[in-house]
């Protein structure tokens, strides 16, 4: 037996397209301490990068300063929900008759096709531990936890030394930095399940219940983790915090220019078959093109039919689609989402039937089986894709799909989890009706009026 | 020590721990009342207890339910039930290595199919099933976030990708 060597070419690294040259500390605010040999970065080579100096300047602030900052900035949530995170923490019930409550980090990343908080997670722990401090000050929190889904053993690895290093450090614990702000961060590892990355789900399954999504409202902000007001934030988002507060927010909300409303920068990735996939920091509102340019287009021999535009929950999108700025409200105005701002690419080789249906098993496998639209219509929805993918589909059957992306829609279910799932089914026989009507049996096609066999 | 914490394991009693002829192991019962430090509630290291206790036996027995319940006073039936909920606590055995093969849809763009096919021949099993040898468990899983280099998979704590079916020889002989 021979062990796998670290340094094999089979090994997984996470790893930004963009080299150390590239990337500024005025214009990359997530990335420029990155090391080009994509090493972990310890406290001390993050403290001489000017590391845990936006958590200083923030805990000399009132919270609702940091709060307004966060505002101003318009940092919208990176987990795929483009919330305002300065909104969401101004909703926090904070008052001094009330317990205080808890931050949770939402690293959960199973969105198919997102890999981006990994990065962050396994090189620069101590940029979230950073951001997790500013948002418990802002919240009053009294603990933060970061719940990180357990197949992220390197990152587990790395978050657990950075957490020991900053506690060693006064970082974390009693009198943070000598602020008199109480706070400490445990992380917490998960066991599976896509649906713990749904923030209500993610509190359940952090008490340690099965991850069925809760009733809203009331919304975590009121009553949360063990009934405390509870704050959950995506690893990027909670990045992006260091950085607003150390530069401001009218520096933060320039980043983007005039690409976007939205403010800073967004970790942009491509996955399918392109000549150099990956990850790349880019102001938010880039193009689609800009980043499949970065990309280098699609590999030989393959030519794009179709991409979506941040995970599997996200619509399809057509190649012109491309050269929309890829933030929340633009892409939010072509029967899609933002999402993650991972995009998936789809060749014009590759079955779109066949890939709805590997999208819609996996929705109906991770659903959590709580309510009975998603439990049984998605599968159901499994069920007639795979029989269109195999020519043996029904008449009728693609009105019945579109039926059930409608029964599965917004406001019919307990959770966002069967809309996710309801969006790339809707956008994919939209856009190519032609490829669902090519399933549907041959001894069963209608012609004009009239079925034939 | 900080006054952030909730618990104080060095101070508790633990309970007696005998079920269905499972014994909890003393270290590990001290790793769970260890955890018990982070949060408001007991149940909260449920999950926890179950990784715990699957690190050392590969699997979740009956009988570890019971002892997990105990240890953290909390009732059997939430622990069972989480038990039944999490795809990564195993409540059956499974092989000396678990391959963890990503499924969803940029692995799917990238080859899963291909690999799936080949690692299935290869090993002579379907997801869900473990070799005769007991020398591998081959399970579907969600999206690993290697999707730059897929398809991807994991073998224990590894994380592999891209992974092409002539590369699996290299691959499976380090897991022996």
């Amino acid at each position: 037996m021979t062990a796998i060597p670290a340094n094999s070419r089979l090994r997984y690294h996470s790893q930004l397209r963009q080299s150390a040259d590239e990337r500024r500390e005025d214009t990359h605010p997530l990335t420029w301490r990155l090391r080009n040999d994509g090493e972990r970065i310890g406290l001390d080579e993050y403290r001489q990068k000017n590391g845990y100096e936006g958590a200083r300047k923030a805990l000399e602030l009132a919270p609702s300063d940091v709060i307004d900052a966060m505002k101003t900035a318009n940092v919208r949530g990176r987990g795929g929900g483009g919330f305002s995170a300065g909104v969401k923490w101004s909703l926090t019930q904070v008052g001094d008759n009330l317990p205080r409550g808890y931050l949770v980090c939402n690293a959960d990343e199973m969105e198919p096709g997102t890999f981006k908080d990994r990065l962050l997670l396994e090189q620069q722990p101590h940029l979230l531990i950073e951001g997790m401090i500013i948002a418990g000050y802002a919240n009053r929190s009294k603990y933060g936890y970061i719940f990180l889904r357990g197949e992220y053993v390197d990152a587990a690895r790395a978050v657990a030394l950075a957490i020991e290093e900053a506690r060693e450090a006064g970082l974390l614990g009693a009198d943070v930095a000598g602020s008199g702000f109480d706070f400490d961060i445990a992380l917490h590892t998960g066991a599976g399940r896509y649906i713990c990355g749904e923030e209500t789900a993610l509190i359940n399954s952090l008490e340690g219940k099965r991850a069925n999504p809760r009733a809203k409202p009331p919304f975590p902000g009121q009553a949360g983790a063990w009934g405390k007001p509870t704050v959950v934030n995506n690893v990027e988002t909670l990045c992006n915090a260091p950085a607003v507060m150390q530069h401001g927010a009218d520096w933060y909300q320039a980043l983007s220019g005039t690409l976007s409303n939205d403010g800073g920068t967004k970790l942009y990735g491509v996955s399918g078959l392109v000549q150099r996939p990956g990850l790349w920091e880019l102001p938010i509102g880039t193009s689609g093109w800009d980043i499949m340019e970065r990309a280098g287009g699609m590999r030989e021999g393959h030519t794009l039919k179709t991409w979506l535009p941040g995970g599997g929950s996200t619509g399809f999108l057509l190649p012109e689609h491309l050269e929309l700025p890829l933030d929340f409200d633009t892409i939010g105005q072509y029967g899609s989402r933002l999402g993650t701002g991972l995009i998936a690419v789809v060749s014009q080789q590759q079955s779109l039937v066949a890939l709805l249906r590997n999208l819609e098993q996996f929705f109906a496998r991770e659903s959590c089986g709580w309510c009975t639209p998603c439990r049984d219509g998605l599968s159901w929805v499994a069920k007639l894709l795979q029989a269109i993918e195999h020519g043996e589909g029904q008449p009728g059957d693609i009105e019945l799909l579109q039926e059930h992306a409608k029964n599965l829609g917004p406001g019919l279910t307990f959770c966002a989890h069967a809309p996710g799932a309801a969006m790339p089914l809707e956008s994919a026989i939209r856009h190519f009706r032609a490829d669902f009507e090519a399933g549907i049996a041959a001894s069963h096609k209608v012609v004009g009026d009239k079925e034939v066999s | 020590m900080s006054d952030t914490r909730f618990y104080d394991s060095a101070t508790a009693t633990p309970f007696a721990t005998d079920g269905d002829g499972f014994t909890l192991h003393e270290d590990d019962q001290r790793a769970m009342l260890n955890e018990r430090a982070h949060y408001e509630q007991p149940q909260a290291v449920c999950i926890e207890a179950l990784k715990i206790v699957q690190k050392r036996h590969g699997w979740v027995p009956d009988g570890a339910i019971a002892a997990i319940a105990d240890t953290l006073g909390i009732g059997p039936g939430d622990v069972e039930g989480v038990a039944t909920f999490y795809n990564l606590i195993f409540r059956q055995p499974v092989g000396r290595n678990v391959i963890l093969l990503c499924d969803s849809s940029s692995c799917f763009l990238t080859g899963f199919e291909e690999l799936n096919d080949a690692l299935s021949e290869r090993l002579g099993i379907e997801f869900g099933q473990t070799t005769p040898d007991d020398r591998f468990t081959l399970l579907p899983t969600c999206c690993l976030g290697a999707c730059d280099r897929g398809p991807a998979l994991m073998i224990n704590d590894d994380t592999f990708g891209p992974i092409a079916p002539d590369d699996l020889d290299e691959l499976l002989e380090a897991y022996p």
